[in-house]
């Protein structure tokens, strides 16, 4: 069963007003599990409104988004995402530890259970000595990886990611795209990341979807198969290859 | 020795900032406490030398047509010496067997007492109010205005009313009526307003962002005000219980005065003000004792708030 699976999907905002903004037109799209699929366009290429969708945050006004061959809203209901977006969106009122153990709450783990996870969660983010301080106590990487321990905390079969790592500098950026992928290698869930960044979209991901703007649609699949995904794969030549086969369809999706 | 993980190097200042941040907070309260008393000193100065520059003009018997006119007289009836006003917390007044200070202060538990209860209840009914107002936005726009205009009408007005109504109407709860319950909910008319228009803009104050979050979990609407919408509405809240415990304190003393209840302050500083020229400063003293009620409620207000709201708001230290 695929992942996800999305049939001339649309997104009409405010439609029949003035200020109507055609989002999204005939999105088709498969993802199969397992997966880490990276979504690329210029501003306004309604890329977060994709994955918004895919989340059930947000309805298509005409078509299909399943998801593990139920619908979106469904899944949504049944807890099947971890969430994580370009501001880390952690409580202020909550040590790093409660936040990281809010999803299992709303889900009724007990609190053995909780303690538990987000201690290994933290484990798996090497922040396991900052449980009890206040997310505003952390810089913005760190709190960045106290966000995606928290989506990932439940095990969610798909995680869904929006430019989480826009808003850092470029050292942690890249330690945090290597924590991802170490990550993801561990617990084989589905990513759906959107991105500005070329070279980030190649480096971690299995496919690159590039889309063109006004209305959103998508202009190219391109697989990355680059096996080793270490440091120094950014300096090898296959990995600029890919780049510049991804710049280049971004060009044509923008002309 | 320097770590090239720029992620270990994160978390070693992040420690150090920690430490430093508590340092800080101590020097901080020190630096306030020794402010305050100094204003306090300063306050004292200036009513002490005003009073003797007034008393210098009156011996030289020159006219400055400023005292006395626009800054008030400076002899003892309208400005007890500090000494005496201070001297009178020990006195014994004529009728009494306790000293004044030990009046004022049951006095105050028991205005204190009228308060705190108009407090609570006003907290109740303004959070409902508030609650209800962020629920359905188009009552807001129906129902806010009357929200405003009902602290429009003077307390002094309704005082009376209450306490009528309180006599005659109220006995269908369990327990017997009684007056100063008339004035509590006088202060619950000045406490729940700050209450609502806060919580209503406190209960709406949650990021975009963490209602996605909330809506990713299907988290349902008791869980997202829980843990949600009523945390991040904390610091609007405490702003207003900031308001609303002083004005439930000015709501009891003018109930009390306006109902004509006996055994709280209100009723004493209106006493003291009968008796002003045989002793103006006891009615100084007694005012003096209100005040201290006022800072010690708001005081009690900020204490909790360290205590709920603690170090998320503080300490930002990355």
């Amino acid at each position: 069963m695929n992942a996800i699976e999305i049939c001339g999907a649309t997104k009409v905002f405010n439609r029949g007003r003035s200020n109507e903004v055609n989002a999204l037109a005939e999105i088709n799209l498969t993802v199969e599990p397992g997966e880490f699929i990276t979504l690329i366009g210029p501003s306004g290429c309604g890329k977060s409104t994709l994955l918004r969708l895919i989340g059930s945050l947000i309805a298509p006004s005409s078509g299909q988004v399943q998801v593990h061959g139920k619908a979106a809203e469904q899944a949504r209901l049944d807890r099947d995402y971890g969430m994580a977006f370009q501001t880390a969106g952690l409580f202020d009122w909550r040590t790093v530890a409660k936040n990281i153990e809010l999803p299992l709450e709303l889900m009724g783990w007990s609190r053995t259970k909780r303690r538990a996870r987000s201690a290994e969660m933290l484990e798996l983010v090497k922040l396991a000595e900052f449980a009890k301080h206040h997310p505003r106590e952390l810089s913005g990487g760190m709190q960045q990886r106290v966000a995606i321990a928290r989506a990932l905390a439940f095990s969610p079969v798909l995680l869904l990611m929006d430019e989480p790592f826009g808003a850092l500098d470029e050292m942690t950026r890249e330690h945090m795209q290597v924590e991802l992928l170490r990550i993801w290698e561990q617990t084989d869930t589905t990513v759906v990341f959107v991105t500005h960044s070329i070279p980030e979209a190649v480096f971690l991901s299995t496919r690159v979807v590039v889309m063109s703007a006004r209305p959103g649609a998508i202009a190219a699949n391109i697989a990355v198969d680059l096996d080793d995904r270490g440091v120094a794969l950014r300096d090898d030549p296959a990995f600029f290859k890919k780049v510049t086969e991804v710049r280049t369809a971004l060009r044509e999706a923008e002309a | 020795m320097p770590s090239e993980d720029p992620l270990v190097r994160d978390q070693r200042s992040t420690q150090q900032a920690t430490s430093e941040a508590r340092r800080d907070a101590l020097a901080r309260m020190v630096r306030k406490t020794v402010t305050f008393v100094v204003f306090l000193a300063l306050l004292a100065g200036l009513y002490t030398g005003y009073k003797a520059f007034g008393q210098a003009i009156d011996d030289a018997q020159q006219d400055w047509a400023v005292v006395g006119s626009v800054l008030p007289r400076t002899d003892n009836l309208n400005m007890p010496p500090l000494s005496e006003i201070f001297g009178q917390f020990g006195e014994t007044p004529g009728g009494q067997d306790q000293i004044y200070i030990k009046i004022l202060f049951d006095e105050a538990l028991f205005t204190l007492r009228e308060a705190a209860v108009g407090f609570v209840v006003g907290l109740i009914i303004g959070m409902a109010i508030a609650l209800v107002l962020a629920q359905w936005r188009r009552l807001e726009q129906g129902l806010l205005p009357y929200v405003i205009a009902s602290q429009t009408i003077p307390l002094i007005a309704i005082a009376p009313i209450i306490v009528i109504w309180g006599r005659k109407n109220f006995d269908v709860f369990p327990w017997e009526w009684q007056n100063w319950m008339s004035v509590a909910i006088i202060a619950t008319y000045l406490t729940f307003f700050p209450v609502a228009v806060n919580g209503l803009r406190g209960l709406q104050a949650a990021r975009p962002e963490n209602k996605e979050l909330m809506a990713s979990y299907a988290a349902n609407w008791g869980q997202t005000l829980w843990r949600l919408r009523l945390p991040a509405s904390l610091p609007y809240l405490f702003a207003a219980f900031k308001i609303a415990a002083t004005s439930s304190i000015v709501g009891a003393i003018v109930g009390e005065i306006s109902a004509g209840v006996e055994g709280g302050l209100g009723r004493r500083i209106l006493r003291e003000a009968f008796n002003y020229t045989t002793g103006p400063d006891r009615l100084f003293a007694s005012v003096l004792g209100a005040a201290v009620l006022g800072i010690f409620v708001f005081l009690v207000v900020i204490g909790v708030e360290r205590l709920v709201v603690g170090r998320q708001g503080k300490g930002a230290v990355v």
